[in-house]
C-alpha cells in the first residue's frame, strides 16, 4: 500500500521571503493499493506535478508523510516514474540501450543476460531489440514514452507514477500507449498513479479517480460512479466532459452508459 | 570510446587532432629537437634566407628561425593551454555548484561572477601585472582570475536548463546523489557549449599573450615566444616581410585547429548535431503507420 498522509507543500512566492508563500498542497490523503490504478486529476497549476514529486521522493513535503506499507522514506525502489515531456526524458546523449541500463546499474547481470533482459522488456513496450542502438531523437514521441516506461518497469518498482505521461502524444498514439499501460498492469501487477487532466484518459485507464482542486482532493470516485460526484467542482468538471468537449475513444461515454 | 571513434571518422577533426599533438610534442621536446639554441645570435647570418642548417632561415639578430619557433611552443601553446583549462574547469565547477544548489549560494556566486564580467579583461590583467610584476606566469594567472567567469556563467545557465528534466529528475528517483548527477548526466550534457567556449578563450588567450609580450610585459626578451617574434619581425616588414610568416603561420594553425577541433568535438559529442546518423530515416515506426492508417478510415 502506497499512502499520503496529510500532504502540505507549500513555495515562497519570492525566493528568500519568508512571508509570502503560496500554499500549492493542502492535507492531501490518497491511497494506491498493490496493482491498483489511481487516476490524479486536476486543472492546471492544481498542484499534481509537486504531489507526483512528493509521492516520488524527489521532494519533501512541508507536513505529512508519504509511506509504502507503513515504511517512510521507501521511494527508492518501490515508485519509478514515467514523465510528460518525451523530449528530455532519455538523456539525448544516451542511446536507448544505455537509458534502459541506469537502473540495471549495481545490479550484478552479465552481459548475455542484460541484453536479454533489455529486448525482453522493449518487446512487452512494442518496441524490439533493434532500438537499442537508437538515440531520443531517432524515436517518434510515443516509442520515447515507451522506452521510458520499459525504463521504469526495469526499476522493479511497484508503481509508476505517470505524471501527464500521454498528454503530448496524438490522440491516436495516445489511446495506443494507454492500452499498452493497461496490458502492463495485467502483466507484472504493477500500480500506477496517473497523473492528468484529462478525465477521458484517466476514466479508461483508472480503478479510481482523485480529483484534486485547488491543492485539495475534493472527491474520490470510483471508476463507474463518477456520476456520482457531489463536489461542485468535480460536477462541473463532469459536465463538461459530458458536454462534448472531450473528443475521441469514448471511453467516459462507454462508463456511463455501462451504469444505465 | 564510441565518442572518439565518431571524432576519428571526421577527417576535419582527426587531421586537427594529429597537428595539434604533433605541436604539443615538439613543444614538450624543443630543447631536444631544435637544431640551434634559440638565443644563439649569430650576426653574420642576419636575415639568412633558408639553408639546410637553418631550415627556415635567421631573424634580424641571426638566430635560428626554426629552434625558436619551436621553443615558442611552450609558452604560446602549452601554458595557454593549461590556463584556459585551469580557468574552465574551476569556472565550470562553480557554475554547476550554483546551478544546482540554487538559491542563496547561486545569488552571490553569480554576483561575484558579474563583478569578475564587469572588468575590462585587459584593464585587469594589467593591473595584476601592476601588482605581481611582469612575466607569462602573472599574465596567465591574471586570464585564469578573469575568465572563469564566463565558464561559470555557461555552466550554470546549462546546468539549470537541463535540471528540471525527465531524465535528470528519473536519475533522482534512482536515489543518484548530486555528484553522480553531474558527473554521469549534467556535465556531459554541458560539454558542448563548455567546448565552443574554451576553443575560443584558447584562440583569444594566445592572441593576448602575444599582445602582452610585445608591450614588453609578457615573455621577457631573449625568449621565444611567437607573438614576440611577429613584433620583432614587424619591424622589418616592409624590407623583410617574409619574417612575418612563420611565427604567423603557426599562431594560425594553431588556432584554426583547436576551432575545428571543438566544432568537430561538439558534434561527436552530441549524437543529434549532424553526423552519419541523422542521415538514416526512422523507418517503420509502428504509431506513424497507425496514425496514417486511422486518418484513411477517417476520410
Ligand atoms: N519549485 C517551485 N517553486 C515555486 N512554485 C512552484 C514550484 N513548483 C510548482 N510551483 C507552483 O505550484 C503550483 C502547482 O504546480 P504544479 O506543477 O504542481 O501544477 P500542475 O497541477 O502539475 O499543473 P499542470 O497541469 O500545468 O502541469 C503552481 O502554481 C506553481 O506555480
Ligand atoms: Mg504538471
Amino acid at each position: 500500500m502506497l499512502a499520503a498522509e496529510g500532504i502540505a507543500k507549500s513555495y515562497s512566492s519570492r525566493p528568500g521571503r519568508r512571508a509570502q508563500r503560496q500554499a500549492v498542497l493542502e492535507e492531501v490523503t490518497l491511497r494506491c493499493a498493490e496493482g491498483e490504478c489511481l487516476g490524479i486529476i486536476g486543472a492546471s497549476g492544481s498542484g499534481k506535478s509537486t504531489l507526483g514529486r512528493i509521492l516520488l521522493g524527489l521532494e519533501r513535503p512541508d507536513q505529512g508523510k508519504v509511506t509504502i506499507d507503513g515504511r517512510e522514506r521507501a521511494h527508492r525502489d518501490a515508485v519509478s516514474a514515467v514523465f510528460q515531456d518525451y523530449r528530455s526524458s532519455i538523456h539525448p546523449f544516451f542511446t536507448v540501450r544505455q537509458a534502459l541500463l541506469e537502473p540495471l546499474r549495481g545490479k550484478r547481470l552479465g552481459r548475455a543476460e542484460t541484453d536479454r533482459r533489455l529486448e525482453e522488456m522493449l518487446e512487452q513496450v512494442g518496441l524490439d531489440g533493434s532500438y537499442l542502438e537508437r538515440y531520443p531523437h531517432e524515436l517518434s514521441g510515443g516509442q520515447a514514452q515507451r522506452v521510458c516506461i520499459a525504463r521504469a518497469l526495469l526499476t522493479g518498482a511497484r508503481w509508476i507514477v505517470l505524471d501527464e505521461a500521454v498528454s503530448s502524444l496524438d490522440a491516436s498514439v495516445q489511446a495506443q500507449v494507454l492500452e499498452l499501460l493497461e496490458r502492463i498492469r495485467g502483466m507484472h501487477g504493477i500500480g500506477y498513479l496517473f497523473i492528468t487532466h484529462d478525465l477521458e484518459a484517466a476514466a479508461f485507464l483508472c480503478d479510481r479517480i482523485a480529483i484534486l482542486h485547488e491543492g485539495r482532493i475534493v472527491e474520490t470516485l470510483a471508476r463507474g460512479r463518477l456520476g456520482e460526484a457531489r463536489h461542485p467542482y468535480a460536477r462541473e468538471l463532469l459536465a463538461l466532459f459530458r458536454s462534448g468537449l472531450g473528443t475521441g475513444t469514448g471511453a467516459l461515454n462507454a462508463d456511463k452508459e455501462g451504469k444505465g | 570510446m564510441k565518442r572518439l571513434q565518431r571524432l576519428l571518422s571526421d577527417r576535419l577533426a582527426a587531421a586537427s587532432l594529429a597537428v595539434l599533438a604533433a605541436i604539443l610534442a615538439a613543444g614538450a621536446l624543443a630543447p631536444w629537437i631544435a637544431p640551434h639554441p634559440p638565443d644563439e645570435v649569430d650576426m653574420a647570418l642576419r636575415y639568412a634566407p633558408w639553408s639546410l642548417d637553418y631550415p627556415l632561415g635567421n631573424d634580424q639578430l641571426g638566430r635560428c628561425v626554426l629552434s625558436r619557433v619551436l621553443h615558442g611552443i611552450r609558452p604560446s601553446v602549452l601554458y595557454v593551454l593549461a590556463a584556459v583549462l585551469a580557468s574552465a574547469g574551476f569556472g565550470t565547477a562553480v557554475g554547476m555548484a550554483a546551478g544546482l544548489l540554487r538559491g542563496r549560494t547561486d545569488a552571490l556566486l553569480m554576483r561575484l561572477c558579474d563583478v569578475m564580467l564587469s572588468f575590462p579583461g585587459y584593464v585587469m590583467t594589467l593591473a595584476v601585472i601592476g601588482v605581481l610584476g611582469t612575466g607569462l606566469a602573472n599574465i596567465l594567472l591574471a586570464f585564469i582570475l578573469m575568465k572563469w567567469a564566463w565558464f561559470a556563467r555557461v555552466a550554470r545557465t546549462a546546468v539549470q536548463r537541463h535540471a528540471d528534466a525527465g531524465y535528470v529528475l528519473f536519475a533522482r528517483t534512482l536515489g543518484a546523489g548530486r555528484l553522480t548527477l553531474l558527473r554521469r548526466h549534467l556535465l556531459p550534457a554541458c560539454l558542448p557549449e563548455l567546448a565552443v567556449l574554451a576553443s575560443g578563450s584558447f584562440g583569444t588567450t594566445l592572441l593576448q599573450v602575444s599582445g602582452l609580450s610585445f608591450l614588453g610585459l609578457g615573455i621577457q626578451a631573449p625568449h621565444a615566444e611567437w607573438g614576440m617574434m611577429l613584433s620583432e619581425a614587424r619591424q622589418a616588414m616592409f624590407s623583410r616581410p617574409e619574417q612575418l610568416l612563420a611565427p604567423g603561420f603557426m599562431i594560425v594553425l594553431t588556432v584554426s585547429a583547436v576551432n575545428f577541433l571543438s566544432d568537430a568535438l561538439q558534434t561527436a559529442l552530441d549524437p543529434q548535431a549532424g553526423g552519419p546518423r541523422q542521415a538514416a530515416a526512422v523507418p517503420g515506426e509502428p504509431e506513424a503507420a497507425a496514425a496514417a492508417m486511422l486518418r484513411k478510415e477517417a476520410v
